[in-house]
């Protein structure tokens, strides 16, 4: 074997190597490509070294700069809330009502409020806060406990007919199937439809007031406006949490159903609450 | 004047001349580009002057904007995504105004390279700029081309490495400086300065000199025409720019061949002898290794310095300057035909010169005219109609506008009094570095009044509020109208808003949405 041989043709020294009488030309790469190889080679063991890399028995070398993504992710989290804590703290010494008067608090607490609600409040209350039947819409203005945001506040806290928390918003509207008769039933439907619309049979109006001030005036207030003392709606608007209509009213009269809010002081920490409350509060039905 | 015996030959090779090229795997051949002087010469020390002035100088000038914007005159204000060059202030979304100067600059190029071809590559490119500055401080370091060959040649010793060291390190110092200078353009020029010198500048401002040091000094320093002629695109594309009526640096040889080192005894002996002397002089100082008499090569930059090398020659032979010259291929083509009788012959020098010496009236010479040809004026109707319409634009443009998003969960939500209230993103974008009051108003919907969350007053259809300089104004606003006065599922009417100490003002068509059931 001769590695002194020169390629005639092109003028080039062979490597020695021969299959057959054809020779390999020496072309070795060039040196700054060699170097780098070499390098990214080094490159890769120092790397092992320094993050995880080798597979063990039991998990894998921890690298001597002790890496790993869950803690960076921890430190990122951090580093979140690190961020967060000025809001946080601001939140949790103020009232919702100096919550929402101060631009930057409120623009916060409404962004976190937004999605503690997105969590834990749109499998009832709709991903728009729209709500549906027995489900009460929050961007509208008919509150039945109240609208401000204090009340608000107070609402999401306790819940309403959450019986495990003693705080919670009670009432209990009556099944009046068992108090007054189906007849009756239909005149203070009518009665009440006529209070925000039109109604099918006008005679039955007149009985049905009487009906209304006999039975229902105790809660719902003579005038029909409710009363958020009990969580009593408002039955002269045009806002039906169980649907409008005679047929929705007759339905509701006669065997009531009553929504369940859970108190969700518990779960959710009270500054969460401060800001869902000022989100809500912020849908435009706020008072 | 001298004999032309008398003009030192140069022991000059072209290393990456045509007929020696190396191929791509073998080592690269050192330059040593020799000191030119003469008219190309003064004229890119003035470039270099100038370009290295703009671009060290101009982040240190101040424009005043009134305490809301910062008073740098040229901004690229990454943070705030905000770009400041003088009176212009760009927002992200007009950022088709640097589309258009890409443009410009594009088609600026194939104008100047189709008239006097890679004027760019050899007076303008900060790759030629940089290299010619690196190059100035090796002559001054390691003395012109011989000394510089000579050390090369030499054994280490502490001679060699003291001038070694030193001009790496001034190198070093250079890229430092251009890498420096860099980030300057993306902060106020004085406090990042201060914070830089500190050591408490973001990481990124170090590591982006770091990157931009490394690149100069190996760009410049020591990679220098390897950048032309491997990495860079433009050689490639040049090819389709330039025509047989642009500038280029040509050897004349219609004029210069045959050479000869002893042209007096070639023509006593009956030779034909041409201008050239064959004193290697345009290839000792070429920076870029090669032989303008092996005619145009992707590797030449055009950069000059192989005319006054020769013009300098000629003069000291008292023959014409314009051996090598700035040359369009038709002019060249002529004379070639007129010194070759139409091809017929090897170059005659006779053809193109009277009985009297002088040359011949039928030479072919260049004439400003030539410049002046369809292809340039389609490159500058084209080049002038961005820059008018970018101008227009600019001069017109709105500095306050109105964008509105719908709500679309819920469309709409059904108040106690029966009325429809529709939900409203309403984005204000003041656009001046100063605050503005802007009133929101509502053109159409009948009876409808408005509110803004955070905005404290009774519903009505139009209120003001205080945007903020240079920012855009986020309002959250609930439209409303009594349920009497809605006329279908789907109402259009604008929200306007307009500058109350000024005349600016913008329109915007939302929709109003209602349940059927409510008309």
């Amino acid at each position: 074997m001769s590695n002194e041989h020169i390629d005639e043709v092109s003028g080039i020294s062979t490597t020695g190597h021969e299959w057959d009488g054809i020779r390999e030309l020496n072309n070795p790469l060039p040196r700054w490509w060699v170097i780098t190889f070499y390098v990214t080679i080094a490159w890769a063991a120092a790397y092992t070294i320094a993050y995880p890399a080798w597979p063990m028995l039991s998990g894998a070398t921890k690298g001597v700069l002790g890496y790993s993504s869950r803690n960076e992710v921890k430190h990122e989290l951090a580093a979140a809330e690190a961020a967060k804590v000025k809001f946080v703290t601001a939140i949790q010494d103020k009232t919702v009502a100096e919550i929402s008067a101060d631009d930057a608090l409120r623009e916060f607490a409404v962004a976190a409020g937004a999605a503690t609600f997105k969590v834990n409040c749109v499998q009832c209350h709709g991903s728009g806060a729209q709500g549906s039947k027995g489900f009460p819409n929050l961007n509208d203005d008919d509150w039945l406990w109240g609208g401000k945001a204090d009340e608000i506040r107070q609402t999401i806290t306790h819940g309403i007919r959450f019986t495990s928390d003693s705080d919670t918003r009670q009432s209990e509207m009556p099944a009046f199937a068992d108090v007054i008769t189906p007849e009756q039933i239909a005149q203070v439907s009518a009665y009440v439809a006529s209070l925000s619309g039109k109604v099918n049979d006008g005679s039955l109006v007149g009985p049905g007031a009487k009906v209304f001030a006999d039975n229902c005036a105790a809660c719902h207030g003579a005038d029909a406006k409710g009363n958020r003392e009990f969580g009593a709606p408002n039955l002269t608007d045009a806002i039906w949490l169980y649907g409008p209509g005679e047929t929705a009213i007759a339905e509701q009269v006669r065997s009531p159903k009553h929504g369940v809010m859970p108190a969700w002081l518990g779960r959710l920490g009270d500054t969460k609450v401060k800001e869902l409350a000022v989100y809500v509060h912020s849908l435009g039905g706020g008072e | 004047m001298l004999d032309q015996t008398q003009v030192e030959r140069l022991d000059a090779e072209a290393v990456n001349s045509a007929r020696t090229r190396q191929p791509l795997y073998a080592a690269r051949k050192k330059i040593f580009p020799k000191r030119a002087s003469g008219r190309f010469r003064q004229f890119k020390w003035l470039v270099m002057a100038v370009t290295l002035g703009i671009y060290y100088l101009t982040p240190w000038l101040r424009w005043n904007r009134g305490p809301f914007a910062p008073d740098q005159a040229v901004l690229l204000d990454l943070a705030n995504r905000r770009f400041y060059f003088f009176f212009v202030e760009i927002w992200p979304q007009e950022f088709y105004y640097v589309a258009g100067l890409l443009m410009m600059a594009g088609i600026g190029l194939f104008l100047v390279t189709s008239t006097v071809g890679r004027a760019w590559c050899g007076y303008a490119c900060p790759q030629t700029v940089w290299v010619d500055l690196f190059l100035v401080v090796e002559r001054a370091v390691e003395g012109d081309r011989n000394a510089r060959i000579k050390l090369e040649a030499a054994p280490w010793n502490a001679r060699k490495l003291v001038l070694r060291i030193s001009k790496h390190a001034i190198w070093l110092l250079i890229a430092v400086a251009t890498g420096g200078a860099w980030i300057f353009y993306f902060a106020d020029a004085p406090t990042l300065a201060a914070n830089v010198a500190s050591g408490t500048a973001a990481p990124v401002a170090y590591l982006t000199i770091l990157v931009l040091t490394a690149t100069t000094y190996t760009f410049g320093g020591l990679m220098r025409e390897q950048v032309c002629t491997y990495m860079c695109p433009w050689p490639r594309i040049q090819a389709a720019m330039l025509d047989e009526s642009s500038l280029t640096v040509t050897y004349n040889d219609w004029r210069g061949e045959p050479r000869s080192r002893h042209a007096k005894k070639a023509v006593a002996a009956g030779q034909l002898a041409g201008d050239c002397v064959d004193c290697n002089a345009c290839v000792a100082v070429c920076p870029m290794g090669i032989d303008i008499r092996d005619g145009q090569q992707l590797e030449c930059i055009t950069c000059a310095l192989c005319i006054d090398a020769c013009d300098g020659v000629m003069d000291k032979l008292g023959r014409e300057r314009g051996l090598i010259a700035y040359a369009t291929l038709s002019d060249y083509n002529a004379n070639m035909s007129l010194a070759t009788a139409g091809g017929a012959t090897p170059v005659n020098p006779a053809l193109i010169r009277t009985a009297e010496g002088s040359f011949a009236d039928g030479l072919a010479h260049f004439h400003p005219r030539n410049i002046f040809r369809p292809r340039t004026f389609i490159y500058l109707g084209a080049w002038s109609a961005i820059g008018l319409a970018l101008l227009y634009s600019l001069l017109t443009r709105e500095r306050l506008e109105l964008n509105v998003l719908h709500d679309r969960n819920p469309q709409f939500v059904t108040l106690s009094d029966g009325s429809i209230r529709n939900g409203y993103t309403v984005k204000l974008l003041n656009m001046i570095p100063e605050p503005r009051t802007i009133e929101v108003s509502l053109q159409g919907l009948p009876g409808a009044e408005m509110n803004a969350v955070g905005v404290d007053l009774p519903p009505s259809r139009s209120f003001t509020t205080v945007a903020d300089p240079d920012r855009l104004k986020m309002l959250k606003v609930f439209v409303r109208q009594p349920p009497g006065q809605i006329t279908g599922i789907a109402q259009t009417f604008k929200f306007r808003i307009k500058d109350q100490g000024g005349v600016e003002s913008a329109e915007y068509t939302a929709t109003f949405n209602a349940p059927e059931i409510a008309k």
